[in-house]
Order: C-alpha cells, then structure tokens, then sequence
C-alpha cells in the first residue's frame, strides 16, 4: 500500500490544488464586490446578473467550455488580442484554465457571500457607517468578520468544486501532463486506458480529500453557531 | 441649532402618506418624537442621519447637511444613533465596539465607568443582556461625540426596571454631553422624565409641539385625573352598568348610567376622568 502511495505521481493532485487556490483567490477578490452590490441593491439589474452568475450551475460544462474556448481561442478578437500583444496564448496550457475555472466557480463563490451580506443585520452595517467608515472598512471589519460560516463555506466549495471541475478543463486545457492535466483528467485517462487500479487509488485519494475538506467545513460552522448562538 | 424642513413621499401600509415636517431645534434641547406608528417618526430619524433621502433642507449648527443640491453622506454627519434593537457589532467586544467608532481610549472609560459597563469590557456583544446591550449602544453613539443623538425607541424591548435604569443614564449622558437629542417614544412617563420638548406626529405631520406637561397631560377644565383606556366589557347589574377598562397594565371598575353606557362600546378607546380634590396617596 505504502509502496504504491510512494511510487504515485502526484503531479496532477498538486495541480488539481494549485488551480483551486489561485481560482478561489481570485474569485474571492472579484466576488466580494459583485456579491456586496447584489445583496445591497434593489435596482432592476439585479435579476438579471444574479441569473448569469447562476448560469455556470446549470449549463453542462461542455457547453461553459466549448464557449470559453471559443473566446479565448487565437481566432477570436480576445485570444488574438493576448496573443499579438503581450505573446500569451490562452488556452491549451494553465492559464486558460484559471480563466475557465473563475467562470465555472463564479456562483459558488458570490451565492454563499451574498446570502451571507445579506443575512446580517441591516441596522449593524448602518451603525457603522454613522460611525464614519466606509463601505470598505464595513465590508472588511463588520460584515465579513460577522459571516464566518457564509465566508468558509464560500471558500471551501469554490476550491473544491475547482478541484472536482472536469468538463470545461478537458475542454479548454485538454491533457498536457504538468500543465493542464489535473486529477481529474488523469483518471479519465486512467479509465480510458482500462488502467483500473490506479484509477482506484487516484479515486479514493480524491474522496478521501474532499470528505475531510466537506467535514472540517460542517464542524467549523457547528462551532460558529453555538458561540454566536444562532439558533437554527 | 438645528433647522429641519423635509419632505419625503411615503409608501405605507394602508396608504401613501407624504412626510412633511418643519422644526427648528434649539441646541442642547431633549426633543421626544411622539405619535402612533406608521406616522413617520423612524423615518424621519433616518433622514435626519442620511440613511433615507428626502426633498427639502437640513442644516445643523450652520452645516448643510441637505438641501437643493447635495446631501452630506452618513459617514460625514456627526451623529450618534441607538437603533431598536441595539445593533452592536457582534464580533467586537464590549470595548472595541466603542473604540471601532473612535480611538479615543479617554472616553470609553468614561462613558463606560457611567454606565456601570467596565467590568463588561471584554465580553462580547451576546452575552450581555438586552439592557447591557442597549447601554453599550448608548455609549458607541456617544463615541462619536456627536452634534445630534438619535434615539429610535431604544428602551421599548427593555423591562419597566431596566427602562427606569437606562432612563438615568440617559439624563446622566445628556447633563454631561449637552448634546441635541431626539428621541421616539412611545412612553409619556419617559418623555416626561427625560424631554423639555414633545412634537407628536401623525400621518407624516406634526399635530402638537410643545412642553411634555402641556401636551402629555390629558385634563380639561376642572378635571384632575384623567386617563385614556380601553373598555374591555359592559355589564348591567341592578339599574347600573359596570364597566371594566384597561389603563396601562391596570384594570379599574366603573360604574355607569344606562344613559352614559349606551353611548359606549366593548373594545372602544375611553377616557376615564375625575376631580381629585383629596386623593389618597400611599
């Protein structure tokens, strides 16, 4: 058992991980914005951004990654644009990745943070503004730091939902070991090529993870609840 | 001194109701804001602290605060707000909710040391009681030493103890600060205690203003007692009625003609008055 953990490559689990960090970073710096203005505003535009942020959810991510690649592609005015310019081609290699990823994880990331903005206490977030700080200091020191348990959850899904991403990365990354062939390309592959065995490991790996991840999750928010006393 | 002139369309409940008001406050005044709900009291509070926009003006101690073409931000105005329902900043202990408002380390132990709150200065926000949280929301408004208080009902959650307690502390706060205060009540025993001025409010408009004792104290003529209840049944013993009616938490009897009960129905808002020439008092 040790002996097959040790002679495991474990190239696409870290770079399962480390697309999941840097989407989840990213996403987390664009989604506190976008997720304070939906659940601030009453304006008629609402509806509308809260469905495209919802899009990701339901469209099956062949779809999400047929039109990523074709946005980003080198034919398209996005893709030719980076690729005259700065000499970056977006897809079939990392990049175009973490570009899919912040589309396909959008809503795990501003659903939980906007039902969280919007489950605090309107008269709190006032009181802070009359105590002269702006929407920035409230967001940063009273609303989030009051979420806790909307925040983690936010974070946790949108990096392990980037972990579990299939469709759109075989989509746009394709399978280029050490660059866009992520664990769960790897096993596909695995299956594929009738490899059964290690597509058992590599899979139990992956549920393993991702029970913890889900589970210390779940007791966080348990702990939160009690010392604030929620009530639930 | 404050120059208010405001209007705001509102969409109520039963019925749109236009808000329109026009009070000059002297400074360092106690105004209570009295009427039924619905009259526009909150909201008029929230214009005042640039939480809700409104037409008209607003200037304070020569700031223009609202007029024609601008309106001074929330975080500009320098006010103190004690909402309803406290809302302390759950996360911040006791302490850091007053110094978040203000770093000045001077005043929070002052205004703590007067409330009574200083052995509480660590803990946090819920696990306080209703009445410590609503001193704790007194002393971050103060934080801001501001040029206007805001007092939306702030003791209507509390038991009649506490109200007295807090009650104190708010004549306490406002000998020492001076500050122009408004308060909503709803409460005549507190806006007595506690105001040297009552505007009352109804349908977004103000329909008395004047001293506490004037407007509160509901004799005419030679009547000395006088108080509004609700009849709560009616019924005829002998040749007479006897009447129950609700005053406050009390329930008093009274004996009526069938010529004054004819005119009275169950469920009715009435006014019980007589004279009180040697009343016993113990």
């Amino acid at each position: 058992m040790i002996d097959i953990l040790l002679s495991l490559d474990w190239e696409p689990f870290l770079l399962s991980f480390k697309l999941a960090a840097i989407t989840t970073l990213i996403l987390f710096v664009l989604s506190v914005p976008l997720a304070w203005f939906l659940s601030q505003t009453n304006s008629k535009t609402k509806p509308f951004l809260e469905a495209l942020t919802a899009l990701p959810i339901v469209l099956p991510p062949s779809v999400l990654g047929f039109y990523i690649l074709v946005a980003l592609s080198a034919n398209s005015p996005l893709g030719s644009f980076f690729e005259d310019t700065f000499n970056i081609e977006l897809v079939f290699n990392f990049k175009g990745l973490v570009i899919a990823s912040c589309f396909y994880s959008l809503p795990f990331m501003v659903q939980p943070l906007q039902s969280g903005f919007e489950s605090l206490n309107k008269n709190m977030l006032e009181a802070s503004y009359i105590s002269g700080k702006s929407t920035f200091e409230t967001i940063f020191k009273v609303a989030l730091p009051n979420m806790k348990p909307a925040l983690l959850t936010a974070l946790i899904v949108t990096f392990a939902h980037t972990v579990g991403e299939f469709g759109v990365v075989l989509m746009v990354g394709g399978s280029i070991p050490g660059e866009t062939k992520v664990a769960s390309v790897a096993i596909y592959e695995m299956v594929e090529s009738m490899d059964y065995n290690l597509a058992h490991v590599y899979s139990a790996i992956m549920v393993l993870m991702s029970f913890i991840v889900l589970l210390s999750v779940y007791m966080f928010n348990a702990k939160q609840n009690t010392k604030f006393g929620f009530v639930k | 001194m404050i120059d208010i002139a405001i209007n705001k369309q509102l969409h109520g409940a039963q019925e749109d109701m236009n808000l329109d008001v026009a009070l000059t406050i002297k400074e360092g005044e106690f105004l209570a804001l009295s009427g039924k709900s619905g009259s526009g009291k909150t909201t008029l509070l929230r214009i005042l602290a640039g939480l809700e926009s409104a037409k008209g003006e607003i200037s304070v101690n020569d700031e223009v605060w609202l007029n024609a073409t601008s309106s001074l931000k929330v975080q500009k105005r320098h006010i103190g707000f004690v909402f309803q329902d406290h809302a302390l900043f759950e996360n911040m202990s006791v302490l850091e909710n007053l110094l978040f408002v203000a770093d000045d380390k001077e005043l929070a132990k002052h205004l703590l040391d007067i409330t009574e709150l200083t052995a509480l200065k660590k803990r946090l926000p819920n696990s306080l009681s209703g009445g410590q949280k609503q001193r704790v929301s007194l002393c971050r408004a103060m934080m801001r030493r501001p040029q206007l208080l805001l007092l939306d009902e702030p003791l209507s959650a509390l038991d009649p103890l506490m109200r007295q307690k807090l009650q104190e502390e708010i004549l306490t706060l406002h000998r020492e600060f001076k500050t122009t205060t408004i308060m909503v009540s709803h409460d005549p025993s507190e806006i007595y205690k506690l105001a040297s001025r009552v505007v009352v409010l109804e349908n977004g408009k103000i329909i008395n203003d004047g001293k506490p004792k004037e407007v509160l104290l509901k004799t005419k003529g030679s009547q000395k007692f006088s108080f509004s209840g609700e009849l709560l049944s009616l019924t005829k013993v002998d040749v007479i009625y006897v009447g129950v009616v609700a005053i406050g938490q009390q329930l008093v009897e009274v004996a009526l003609s069938s010529s004054e009960a004819e005119h009275l129905k169950v469920g009715e808002v009435v006014t019980i008055s007589t004279k009180a020439f040697s009343p016993t008092i113990s």
